[in-house]
């Protein structure tokens, strides 16, 4: 009998990991509502902060940024999801790797106390943002928290590459080898595929970043030069002692950066097609098609990172190649949409919750994802670069989107995990009002982009700017962040008031047809696809994957 | 909530600044049509998603026809190409042409926190620096190797004037991070990255003052990084540059 | 208290039903090769003899793939830092990269890594060996672990050998006044790469060494069988690796 904190219970990881999340998420949300009352009224003088200093600002941004991508959108939609249900979906008995898998979560609870103690350290966090550009990063003397705040922001971010490959590994092997007799490769739940592809994905990326981490650590240090140049000279001393490069940095970075943005949203992606075949009764339209375009946004996400770099010094040929390439990936994605939004087109709706934030999902991943094939043109890029646009951009396509894909997968998966209901009521409000407050907040950045905001400007002050008139602008779009955190209130009361005295669910609320909600009964083989809805809807219109189809094809 | 007027308000004040460049025009151009676009796709694909939850009662589980889907599909996709194209001209006409050899030189320096800006004077040509020379207060920010001939009649200045309908070719170096070289006036971008030189041009078709803002986060000062550009025209700009030059001398002669 | 949420009975570990009755062998004892019957076809967990060895397999084929990017990513960093260079205050352009002549006895260490992947794949196929696994698994004693253990104790000295090899051959390179700080780039990458193998290195003689004592006390014959061959497969592939880098460090200067 083991110990319950040291478990190697996949679900109870996986819960272990929502509340990582769920902590890591909600610092870093109370951090953007201090920017966002800074930027307006800059010399707000805060509980805690006090009046704030620019770099006060900018170590916000950066832990602000660091917590959200990796302790949030790379734990809870891809590990803790996968933790609770990947096991049960696919009829395996667990991870492949229990311990491995139990080591790689408490690696990542390190990484993420690592993290915040940056808060503490003299000079506080660094200031370079989540890309963390070099000479800046890799000076010390370049900046207040480039020192000790730097060094554990990279030691954290090493700690999180080595447990995101452990569990990466485990997913993998679990997928390949331990499915169930009959879970063929086209009976795969999508969550499954895009599990998959994700842990691929990190195979491939973050140990990149490891690397990349690791020779930024040795600038700082043991005098080495990967990216400080010749006679670089910072705070009156020159640094730079050979030919080191800054653009190889931002070349590693990128390579891992992009694909780490698709492993962000591509769980949501799949969760998003489950819940629309679920909650539509319907088989999704063109499965094959949907797992293909998935893999395809995988292989693609390895080839344009340079998007993030056309007007960073690199060769202007080499930003056309991946300006195609970029073009290229806005193709599979804008296949998946055009397949979910046929598979609503006429699907009988059942409005639930899940369904409600999926949906969520679907416009925030429209709305965000439009801009990119905008970003995704130099010319246009020369302009909007680290401008608010972009902020608009990916807090739509990847904060939001991903965010509602916690929230569905959150509010599908509750009665598996607590055998109760999240209160629906609750849900539909908490729904509602996050997705006007997230439209408020987010779609006016693309205007203060567009009128040339930078990202980074702790105050729209200074002689050359014309900024003041954006305060306006500005002042709403704080206002609608607040009441967006606001929202979030409702959904931690659900969550805990439910988990205790929420209606007693019945074992398979939403009539799905995967096997998590399918304990098997002594059963072996897998009979069916994920979503074989029978038509037209009626009572008996869903069986678990375990049952045989009715008419086989 | 008010949301609405807030985006009418935004709406106002909250566009592209005027534009003074000459490529600038055909830039605003693409913009425009690449934001009308993206408006469309995204009304078109919302329309389509409550359509679909309004008349999700019917149980007749309809689909689309496949045709219907490809067109979308199709037209989406020549939708992508359009802006690969359009923009990809814009793009080798700003980057991959260098500028016309009578374009005229200045170099811009980033430095926590400060931009400068060197002319090359009559020589036109740029003297070498050190940066073991630099030394702000003692008047050589940019560490100008006064053994070398070629530096003494350059002339480093803290904001940017340029002559109005003459190409110029900015050099850009950093001393010390990564700073972005931001003029949205005249629509140009690039960073200034430490330890190499880039090259960007550009040509100034409207006088005006335009602000230079710093555009990659670079420290501290990040947000005051600021600096003008004033467009005058070809006369004003001589006078000036005559001014500044007389000055130096002055500097350089007891 | 989140273990409480369990509901369904299915999430309750099983004990595990142990390898299905049949010897761990390459030549599935019914003859049907895999095909005849089809261990596919079984639950999870009663997938024969081997179906835990080809999962931690894979397991670690995974890992070594992550690994193999990792690598990938220094070598690139070497190539773009080799080709970096700055201009002077002459206006011509200098590159900082002197090439570095690898001390010879790296030739001596590679030849010793070889021969230590050689006996380590001696000592692998000894576990797999027909008619010894016969015995251990009918309880006969343990004639294959015998058999393996002197292998395994070689690879562990020869590894050792290779490791005050690489170290001597630093000696030699600070000697020569190359440190790691020293302004020189290709100074940088090879203490980096070096160490960094030396680094995976030692993990795999710390896994020699664990597989070892495990041999002893490992009482399920696939078990003994796992930990050698995943340490085989690693210290098989960081001999690869090394040859790929010692090239790099040889010929690409
Ligand atoms: C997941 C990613 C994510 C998320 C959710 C957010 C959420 C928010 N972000 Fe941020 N943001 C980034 C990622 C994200 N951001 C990144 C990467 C940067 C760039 C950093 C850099 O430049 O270095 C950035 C930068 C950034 C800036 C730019 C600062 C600057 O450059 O000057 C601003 C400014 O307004 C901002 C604001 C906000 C606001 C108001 C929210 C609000 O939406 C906050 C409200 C919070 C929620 C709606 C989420 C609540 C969710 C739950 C409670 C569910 C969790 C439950 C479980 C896990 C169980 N963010
Ligand atoms: C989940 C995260 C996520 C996702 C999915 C995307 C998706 C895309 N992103 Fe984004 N991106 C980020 C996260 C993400 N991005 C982040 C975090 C940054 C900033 C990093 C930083 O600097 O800090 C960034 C920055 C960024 C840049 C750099 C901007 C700059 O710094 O100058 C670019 C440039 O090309 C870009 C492009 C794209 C493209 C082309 C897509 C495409 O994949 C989008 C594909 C989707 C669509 C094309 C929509 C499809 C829908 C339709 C077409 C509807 C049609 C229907 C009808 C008409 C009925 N992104
Ligand atoms: Cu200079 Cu930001
Ligand atoms: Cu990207």
């Amino acid at each position: 009998m083991r110990s319950r904190i040291f478990t190697t219970h996949h679900r109870t990881l996986g819960i272990f990991y929502l509340f990582l999340a769920l902590a890591a998420v909600t610092v870093g949300t109370l951090l953007s509502l201090v920017m966002r009352l800074h930027r307006v009224w800059p010399d707000l003088s805060l509980p805690f902060f006090g009046a704030m200093k620019p770099e006060d600002y900018l170590a916000l941004v950066t832990m602000h940024g660091t917590l959200m991508v990796f302790f949030v959108l790379t734990i809870a939609p891809q590990i803790a999801f996968a933790n609770l249900v990947l096991p049960e979906q696919i009829g395996a008995r667990g991870m492949a790797f229990p311990r491995l898998n139990a080591a790689a979560f408490w690696l990542t609870a390190l990484a993420l106390l690592v993290l915040l103690a940056a808060f503490f350290v003299p000079h506080g966090a660094p200031i370079s943002g989540w890309t963390s550009y070099p000479p800046l990063s890799a000076v010390p003397s370049a900046g207040p928290g480039q020192g000790a705040g730097m060094d554990l922001w990279l030691a954290s971010i090493g700690i999180f590459c080595l447990a995101s490959w452990l569990s990466a590994v485990t997913m993998l092997t679990t997928i390949l080898g331990e499915r169930r007799a009959g879970m063929t490769w086209s009976r795969l739940p999508m969550t499954v595929w895009a599990w998959l592809i994700t842990s691929i994905l990190t195979l491939l990326v973050f140990t990149v970043l490891l690397a990349a981490v690791l020779l930024l650590f040795s600038d700082r240090h043991f005098g080495s030069s990967f990216f400080v140049p010749m006679g670089d000279l910072v705070n009156g001393r020159i640094v730079g002692r050979g030919d080191g490069s800054p653009l190889l940095w931002l070349h590693l970075f990128w390579f891992f950066g992009h694909p780490e943005v698709y492993i962000a949203i591509l769980p949501g992606m799949g969760l998003a097609t489950s819940l629309f075949a679920n909650f539509a009764r319907r088989r999704p339209i063109g499965y094959r098609l949907m797992a293909a375009m998935l893999v395809a946004i995988g292989l693609l996400g390895l080839v344009v990172w340079g998007h993030h770099m056309f007007v960073s010094g690199m060769n202007p040929y080499a930003g056309t190649a991946f300006a195609l390439t970029t073009m290229a990936i806005a193709v599979p994605s804008t296949i998946e949409v055009l397949c979910w939004l046929a598979i609503l087109w006429g699907g009988s709706l059942l409005l639930r919750t899940p369904m409600l934030f999926a949906l969520g999902f679907l416009s925030f991943f429209i709305a965000g994802g439009l801009t990119g094939p905008i970003l995704a043109q130099p010319a246009l890029d020369a302009y909007l670069h680290n401008t608010f646009f972009v902020v608009a951009h990916f807090h739509l396509v990847m904060a939001m989107a991903g965010v509602f894909s916690i929230f569905a997968g959150i509010y599908y998966w509750f009665p598996l995990i607590t055998g109760r209901m999240m209160n629906e009521t609750l849900g539909k409000l908490h729904f509602w009002i996050t997705l006007i407050a997230a439209y408020g907040t987010f779609l006016p950045m693309h205007l203060s982009g567009l009128a040339g905001e930078p990202r980074h400007y702790e105050r729209l002050s200074g002689p050359a700017t014309s900024f003041p008139a954006l305060l306006p602008v500005e002042r709403g779009i704080t206002h609608s962040a607040l009441l967006l955190a606001a929202a979030q209130l409702i959904f931690l009361w659900n969550l805990f008031a439910s988990a205790r005295r929420g209606r007693i669910a019945e074992p398979n609320p939403w009539e799905a047809t995967t096997l998590e909600w399918a304990p098997e009964s002594g059963r072996s083989r897998v009979e069916r696809g994920p979503y074989e809805y029978e038509i037209p809807a009626n009572e008996t219109n869903f069986n678990p994957q375990w049952e045989r189809a009715a008419k086989e094809e | 909530m008010h949301t609405p007027q807030m985006l009418l308000e935004a709406l106002r004040v909250a566009w592209m600044p005027p534009n003074g460049a000459l490529h600038g025009i055909a830039l605003d151009r693409l913009m425009r049509w690449n934001l009308i676009a993206l408006c469309i796709c995204f009304l078109a694909a919302h329309v389509w998603l409550i359509a679909a939850i309004l008349r999700r009662r019917s149980f007749n589980q309809t689909t689309i026809p496949a045709a219907f889907r490809w067109i979308i599909l199709t037209s989406l996709c020549a939708m992508y190409i359009w802006m690969a194209i359009t923009a990809q001209r814009l793009w080798a006409e700003s980057r991959f042409v260098g500028p016309e050899p009578e374009a005229m030189q200045v170099e811009v320096v980033g430095q926590q926190f400060q931009w400068y800006f060197r002319y090359p004077g009559e020589d036109a040509a740029f003297g070498a620096t050190r940066p073991e020379l630099v030394n702000a207060p003692g008047g050589n920010p940019l560490g100008l190797d006064a053994r070398d001939p070629r530096s003494a009649d350059d002339i480093v200045s803290s904001v940017l004037v340029l002559p109005v309908d003459r190409e110029v070719d900015l050099r850009l170096r950093s001393l010390d991070v990564i700073h972005g070289l931001f003029i949205p006036g005249m629509r140009l971008k690039e960073n200034a990255v430490p330890g190499l030189v880039l090259h960007v041009h550009f040509t100034p078709s409207v006088p005006g003052a335009y602000p230079i803002l710093c555009s990659q986060v670079c420290g501290s000062g990040h947000a005051r990084m600021q600096a003008m550009l004033s467009v005058v025209s070809p006369a004003e700009f001589d006078t000036w540059l005559a001014a500044r030059q007389r000055a130096r001398a002055e500097k350089a002669a007891p | 208290m989140p273990a409480t949420f369990t509901r369904h009975p299915v999430e309750i570990e099983r004990k595990d039903t142990g390898i299905g009755g049949k010897p761990p062998l390459d030549r599935r004892p019914t003859g049907g090769g895999g095909d005849g019957d089809n261990w596919e076809n079984r639950p999870p967990g009663r997938r024969g003899p081997r179906e835990l060895l080809s999962r931690y397999r894979l397991g670690v084929l995974f890992a070594l793939a992550g690994d193999l990017m990792f690598f990938v990513a220094l070598v690139s960093a070497f190539f773009v830092r080799q080709s970096a260079g700055h201009f002077d205050a002459r206006e011509n352009y200098v590159s900082d990269w002197h090439p570095l002549a690898v001390p010879p006895i790296l030739w001596i260490n590679t030849a010793i890594l070889i021969l230590s992947s050689l006996t380590m794949e001696m000592a692998r196929r000894q576990l797999f060996h027909e008619i010894d696994v016969m015995d251990e698994w009918l309880g006969l004693g343990r004639p294959a672990v015998k058999r393996a253990t002197p292998w395994l104790v070689a690879t562990v000295i020869l590894g050792v050998l290779f490791l005050a090899g690489q170290w001597i051959a630093w000696e030699q390179l600070v000697q020569q006044g190359f440190r790691y700080t020293s302004p020189d780039p290709s100074s940088h990458f090879f203490y980096l790469i070096t160490g960094v193998h030396g680094a995976h290195l030692l993990l795999g003689i710390v896994a020699l060494a664990t597989a070892l004592g495990a041999l002893f006390i490992l009482r399920r014959v696939e078990m003994r069988q796992i930990v050698v061959d995943c340490t085989a497969w690693y210290w098989h592939t960081m001999g690869l690796f090394w040859i790929f880098l010692f090239g790099l460090l040889v010929f690409f200067q």
